[in-house]
């Protein structure tokens, strides 16, 4: 049926390849350092943990080094369309690192993590390998390679959630993930066939072109959109495909539950706005097309109903780290309103939103380790008092709490007023989903409220354990995180350019 | 009588929607992981067919490709998620996914 390929031919591959190399560089060294890892964790017998963690935050900031160099690179496909370097991709590539380097730094800090584990073997191999898949789901045009990428970052994921092997919350979290995991993306691959019965094609460009020259059946394009939407859904956490979610943040140690409250959402929104934006058709016109219509309402329903569930929820909620889960979801609703813009301002807000949530959510994050280091819980009763005790941790705990609710001066506020003015640019259309924008964040303002609450206007029943202090690098982590939170709330131009730069996209065909 | 000799692409698509509404009953229904995840491997392996009868009437090796990646990504899967359900087993004493519910508010 298919004839074998002449030599010629067979060249001309390897020559493709080999000129894909030179645009892959970074993914490359990114997989070597992987391996590396794990020999030096075999070497050692993972008794050197913080040899392990230093080698992996240099490494991984080694990786800065190569992709700068990309920007001399032209935009453009690479290995037979599979992969795109853009702009875009580049934004993520730097994003990524930067979440792995603190998802290593919080790691370090977390002493139930590094108590309960005896070795704690790959677990660092594991966060390099998942920087490695969410860079790919950044960066591919083709629904395979989308759903490869995707895969590599779920089961990671699924092993890190489960890294503490004898706590039962956290066995149950993994157990949670995997099953929702498994059967949205199974969900997902079925939509995509869907798909490639349509248009005959899995390269996102073509699909766009096949659909918008050739037509579709309206029924089966929303049946795939569904089932498709039920995949990214799943990887950004937004209503209703959110039921893992607060289970295994609960359950996930603490690091791990920060690196994917940031990281693996984040690259579900690259993929998500990589495939709206590139292969659903829209027409002339944006709004015109139905393809585009149908996924627009879609998103509309979804980032409703995940900032008002989201917010809602998280008002009973008695554990921080269950609290932060409830948050996150709203967050998700919250980016998904710059998408829905579709428009050059809604993507430049969007990427500057997920930076934003990236320095306060890794923040909170780290000092809620700190906090139950000392205290060992992370029940907000036994918050009480502790801004006493920890000066600084409960001030920059606050600071990051102030900034997810999005009040001013610090770089959430930024980011959610980027959110309404894209949304309030468009016209009159959207005034009223910004304004349900911020009456839930006005919700939010309540229940993040409470912990500053407890820590600083409610005495402690227990007294002081007099446990030792925090280490000295901590203190200045997350002193570095509340001041940056600060800082680009005041002087947010330069990463507001970066975001408005990294808004173009290849094959782009809205804006 | 003719709809009966020459298979068509309907065909497949028919199987393959039957076992992706089997594969996704499975999963809502049943309250055993291990079964769950049968039910996942039905929904993937409904994909699987579809891929491959669009790859034959479509033309393009796409499909064939496609459906080897799923196949391959597959077993990767069920080799984690048994490791995490063996680990299941060992702390509950059960795989029953409504029994391992403690985390509620």
């Amino acid at each position: 049926m298919f004839e074998l390929p002449s030599g010629a031919e067979i060249q001309s591959i390897i020559a493709t390849l080999k000129t894909g190399v030179g645009f892959f560089i970074p993914e490359i060294y990114l997989s070597v350092l992987f391996m590396l890892l794990i020999v030096i964790d075999l070497m050692v017998k993972g008794r050197k943990n913080n040899l392990l963690s230093a080698v992996t935050a240099l490494g991984l900031a080694g990786a800065f080094y190569f992709i700068y160099q990309q920007h001399l690179l032209e935009a453009g496909e690479i290995f037979f369309g599979m992969y795109v370097l853009d702009e875009f991709a580049l934004f993520f590539k730097y994003f990524f690192v930067l979440s792995g380097i603190l998802a290593v730094l919080v790691s370090v800090a977390d002493d139930q993590l590094n108590r309960q584990v005896r070795s704690i073997g790959e677990y660092y191999a594991l966060i390099v390998a998942m920087v490695i898949g969410m860079i790919m789901m950044a960066s591919s045009a083709d629904l395979l390679m989308m759903f490869l990428s995707m895969e590599l970052v779920g089961l990671t994921a699924y092993v890190l959630t489960g890294y503490l092997k004898n706590d039962p919350r956290s066995a149950e979290g993994a157990l949670k993930y995997l099953v929702y995991g498994a059967v949205s993306s199974g969900l997902m691959v079925y939509g995509f066939s869907l798909i490639y019965g349509l248009t005959a094609e899995t390269n996102i460009m073509k699909i766009s072109a096949e659909l918008a020259l050739h037509g579709y059946d309206p029924l089966v394009m929303m049946l795939a959109s569904l089932l498709i939407l039920a995949g990214f859904g799943y990887k950004i956490g937004a209503v209703p495909f959110h039921f893992w979610s607060p289970d295994v943040y609960e359950g996930a140690p603490t690091p791990v539950t920060a690196y994917l409250s940031v990281g693996s959402k984040a690259a579900g929104f690259a993929v998500l706005m990589r495939f709206f934006y590139v292969a659903i058709p829209h027409g002339g016109e944006p709004f015109q097309d139905i393809a585009g219509m149908d996924w627009l309402s879609l998103l509309i329903v979804i980032s409703i109903a995940s900032m008002i569930y989201g917010n809602v929820v998280a008002l009973w909620q008695k554990n921080v780290k269950r609290l932060l889960a409830y948050s996150s979801i709203a967050h998700a609703g919250y980016a998904l309103l710059g998408i829905i813009a579709m428009d050059e301002l809604g993507t430049q807000a969007t990427l500057f939103y997920l930076l934003g949530y990236l320095l306060m959510n890794i923040g909170a994050f780290y000092v809620v380790i700190l906090i139950s280091n000392r205290t060992g819980s992370e029940n907000l009763e036994d918050y009480r008092g502790l801004g006493r005790k920890m000066p600084l941790a409960g001030a920059a705990l606050t600071v990051f709490l102030i900034s997810l609710v999005g009040l001013p001066p610090t770089i959430g506020f930024i980011g959610k007023l980027m959110i309404f003015s894209a949304l309030l640019a468009k016209g009159s259309v959207f005034i009223w989903l910004a304004l349900i924008g911020v009456l839930t964040s006005v919700i939010s303002l309540y229940y993040y409220m409470l912990i500053p609450l407890n820590m600083y206007l409610r005495e402690s029943q227990q007294p002081d354990e007099g446990k030792e202090a925090t280490g000295m690098v901590h203190q200045i982590g997350i002193a570095v995180l509340m001041i940056l939170t600060i800082y680009f709330g005041l002087f947010f131009k330069p990463l507001l350019d970066f975001a408005k730069i990294s808004s173009s996209m290849l094959g782009m065909t809205i804006y | 009588m003719e709809l009966i000799t020459n298979i068509g692409l309907n065909h497949f698509l028919t199987i393959s929607a039957l076992l992706f509404g089997f594969g996704l009953f499975a999963v809502m229904t049943r309250k055993n992981a291990i079964v769950i995840l049968m039910g996942v491997e039905l929904i993937l392996n409904a994909a699987n067919i579809n891929f491959l009868a669009f790859s034959k009437f479509n033309g393009g090796m796409e499909g064939v490709m496609f459906s080897l990646f799923v196949i391959v990504l597959a077993a990767a899967e069920a080799a984690i998620a048994l490791a995490i359900v063996i680990n299941i087993y060992k702390i509950f004493r059960s795989v029953d996914v409504s029994s391992i519910d403690t985390m509620k508010e």
